[in-house]
């Protein structure tokens, strides 16, 4: 049974340079948490300081109900797999997974039962004479992984763990994290920078920025209702489209103001929510799936806003599609099916129904 | 019609034959191992001339008699062998050169480490300050030690005196004497020492001495399972390297003892100098000095080889 709790914890260095700036978060036993951000958000800081590598400025940390503060990394019974893998160059696969068992003195047998049972998971039962270098970079990380696994620790910490690795190993070996968490059922605090990572390992997602904490919570609620204009832009690929905006009218006739000859009414849901928003500079946040061609059967609030375009980009199951409204750079997914050329003009629909409002003054998602 | 053939089927022939030949020649030439050759030979030709020549000359003088008039064989060899005064010296020559060198790596590698973790500019600070002794010429640098250790104006001395203890004289007791030899060369050779370890230091990742962390490793262990470990290659380099060299030493035993008291420290080098240059006995000489090699050729069989494996598996 471990928790993980930070409360309020920052980390600065030299005065300066505030790395973390006072974060909190819960997380469960057996959770899978992914911290995920762009470089120098602090999500790496924050793991590191998990694992006890990383002295605390100020706030608290607790493993299993128990302040870590002061705890040396040996002591916190975790374990973690490095972005390099960090695997000791000299020994085998086995002594290098046997290596904390040995040091915290558990008997021979137990060690080989272990060991034998990491590599069954993992699949590297023939690997355990070798030395490292002997190894791909995919067996590399497995044997990291076996290291993690052999301890029954309290927490997994994953520094970037398959940021090493060719495109299509990374996403075998994603599966293959999500599969060990199944079966060994540890808590766990993974780091990565990449959002399709996130997305598809995480219990919880947790986006960091500039040493703060945007939003926490499940892939689908980050996907769907993201909190702050951060997270919209961070969370998606490609990206969400901001376009500058008004809201205009009174009451429940409200109005969304792109240009001067472009305006759509707003759907009736949403009247109320953004009232309070009129007549000021906004930003209409749109993901590309709901800028597409016009369909044949209109569907309430999907309005029509024919484009030129200026480039297409056919990704076999798709065309994105990048045009401009009212001068603001935009991509857009059409159907495969649609005859999308550069330069031409191409009846595209607005889905409203999935719109975002963002006040550009606190960035936050309204 | 024949003379016509004649004279045009001998400028070609001319012309065919000799291009093949000198063109064969110019590939030679062109080769780049041939070029990688040539621009080696001055140094072969130096090495030859100030290695290799000395090496057999020593040899084929060793088996000369003293006025180096007649060939005797081994006899020289065995007088030594059966010398007392030689057998103190091969004792103290190992002695000299085994403690020695154990103790400057030692030293070296605990500066090294404390180096390792003294961070920035401070670290660059106390590098230079320790390279110090590595760089002022042994000759007066062991001027300066025997100016505080010798009986008349032993700063030392003065030193036991303030705090109410007996002088020391210390050159004229063998094993003082012996242990200042020692001592002295530690001092100057611990900074060689020190910055090959600490620059192999900095090679290791950090992550390794993490990931140790995590797996439950105390500093000790650190030091046990990742430090010696990665840096045994450096060690067996060094310390071949060192020993070879601490061997062969002559000018801080020259300088501070000259082999006395009584020959009890002279190493192998100042023993052939007095033995060959100053009493005039070449052919002895070279046979004291010839005793070196097949030690150090035995260290560095064994040690070589453990390097040249430990590479293969890319440590």
């Amino acid at each position: 049974m471990a928790q993980v709790t930070l409360r309020r914890v920052s980390k600065s260095y030299d005065q300066h340079v505030q790395a973390v700036k006072g974060i909190d978060l819960e997380i469960a036993d057996e959770e899978f948490v992914v911290l995920v951000g762009p470089s120098g958000c602090g999500k790496t800081t924050t793991l590191r300081m998990i694992a006890g590598l990383e002295e605390i400025t100020g706030g608290e940390i607790t493993i299993a109900g128990e302040v870590v503060n002061d705890v040396p990394p040996r002591d916190r019974d975790i374990a973690m797999v490095f972005q390099n893998y960090a695997l000791y160059p000299h020994m085998t696969v086995f002594d290098n997974m046997a290596f904390g068992l040995k040091l915290r003195k558990f008997a021979k047998d137990e060690i080989r039962r272990r060991v034998d049972e990491a590599a069954r998971i993992l699949d590297i039962g023939e690997l355990l004479a070798r030395k490292p270098k002997a190894l791909s970079g995919g067996q590399r990380q497995r044997v990291a992984m076996g290291r993690a696994i052999v301890r029954h620790p309290k927490v997994f910490l994953f520094d970037e763990p398959l940021s090493n690795l060719d495109a299509k190993l990374r996403v075998q070996m994603r599966t293959e994290i999500k599969k060990v968490h199944q079966t060994v059922r540890t808590t766990t605090v993974y780091v990565t920078h990449d959002q399709v990572e996130a997305m598809t390992l995480a219990d919880r997602v947790v986006v960091m920025n500039r040493g703060v904490i945007e939003q926490v919570g499940p892939p689908q609620e980050l996907y769907h209702s993201p909190a702050t204009r951060f997270v919209a832009g961070f969370i998606g690929s490609p990206a969400m489209n901001f376009i500058p905006c008004r809201i205009q009218g009174r009451g429940n006739e409200l109005t969304l103001r792109l240009a001067d000859n472009l305006s759509f009414p707003l759907p009736p849901d949403r009247t109320q929510r953004y009232g309070a928003n009129t007549d000021r500079e906004m930003l209409l946040g749109l993901r590309p799936e709901h800028l597409t061609e016009l369909k044949d059967q209109a569907k309430p609030n999907v309005v029509r806003l024919d484009s030129r375009l200026d480039v297409t980009e056919p990704m076999g199951m798709e065309i994105l599609v990048h045009f401009r409204i009212n001068g603001t750079a935009v991509c857009g997914r059409v159907d495969p099916s649609v005859r999308a050329m550069a330069g031409e003009i191409l009846p595209m629909s607005a889905d409203l129904n999935h719109m975002h409002l963002i006040d550009p003054e606190t960035d936050r998602v309204i | 019609m024949a003379d016509g053939t004649t004279t045009v089927s001998a400028p070609a022939l001319r012309g065919f034959a000799p291009p093949a030949r000198r063109s064969s020649l110019r590939r030679f030439a062109q080769r780049r191992s041939t070029t990688a050759v040539l621009m080696c030979l001055p140094l072969i030709c130096l090495i030859a001339g100030l290695v290799v020549y000395p090496f057999f000359y020593s040899i084929w003088l060793s088996l000369l008699n003293r006025a180096m008039t007649r060939f005797i064989a081994l006899f020289n060899y065995r007088y030594l062998l059966r010398s007392d005064t030689f057998q103190l010296v091969i004792f103290q020559s190992c002695f000299f050169a085994i403690t020695a060198v154990f103790f400057k790596a030692l030293i070296g590698f605990i500066l090294a480490h404390v180096m390792h973790n003294i961070s920035g500019k401070d670290q660059k600070l106390w590098r230079g300050v320790l390279l110090v002794p590595w760089v002022i010429p042994p000759a007066l640098s062991t001027l300066g030690w025997w100016w505080m250790i010798s009986g008349d104006y032993s700063a030392i001395n003065w030193l036991l005196e303030q705090v109410g203890m007996h002088p020391v004289a210390w050159l004229a007791s063998t094993w003082w004497a012996r242990i200042w030899v020692v001592a002295v060369n530690v001092w100057y050779g611990t900074p060689f020492f020190m910055i090959m370890y600490l620059a192999t230091l900095k090679s290791v990742p950090d992550q390794l001495y993490e990931a140790a962390a995590i797996d439950g490793a105390t500093w000790l262990q650190k030091i046990r399972y990742i430090s010696l470990p990665m840096l045994r290659n450096i060690i067996s380099i060094t310390v071949l390297f060192s020993l070879i060299v601490t061997f062969a030493n002559f000018d801080i035993v020259e300088n501070l003892t000259a082999g006395a008291p009584a020959n009890t420290t002279h190493v192998f080098a100042t023993y052939a100098f007095q033995l060959g240059i100053q009493s005039g006995n070449i052919p002895l000489g070279a046979a004291v000095s010839l005793f070196i090699f097949p030690i150090l050729a035995i260290f560095s069989v064994f040690i070589l080889r453990g390097v040249g494996r430990r590479a293969q598996e890319g440590i």
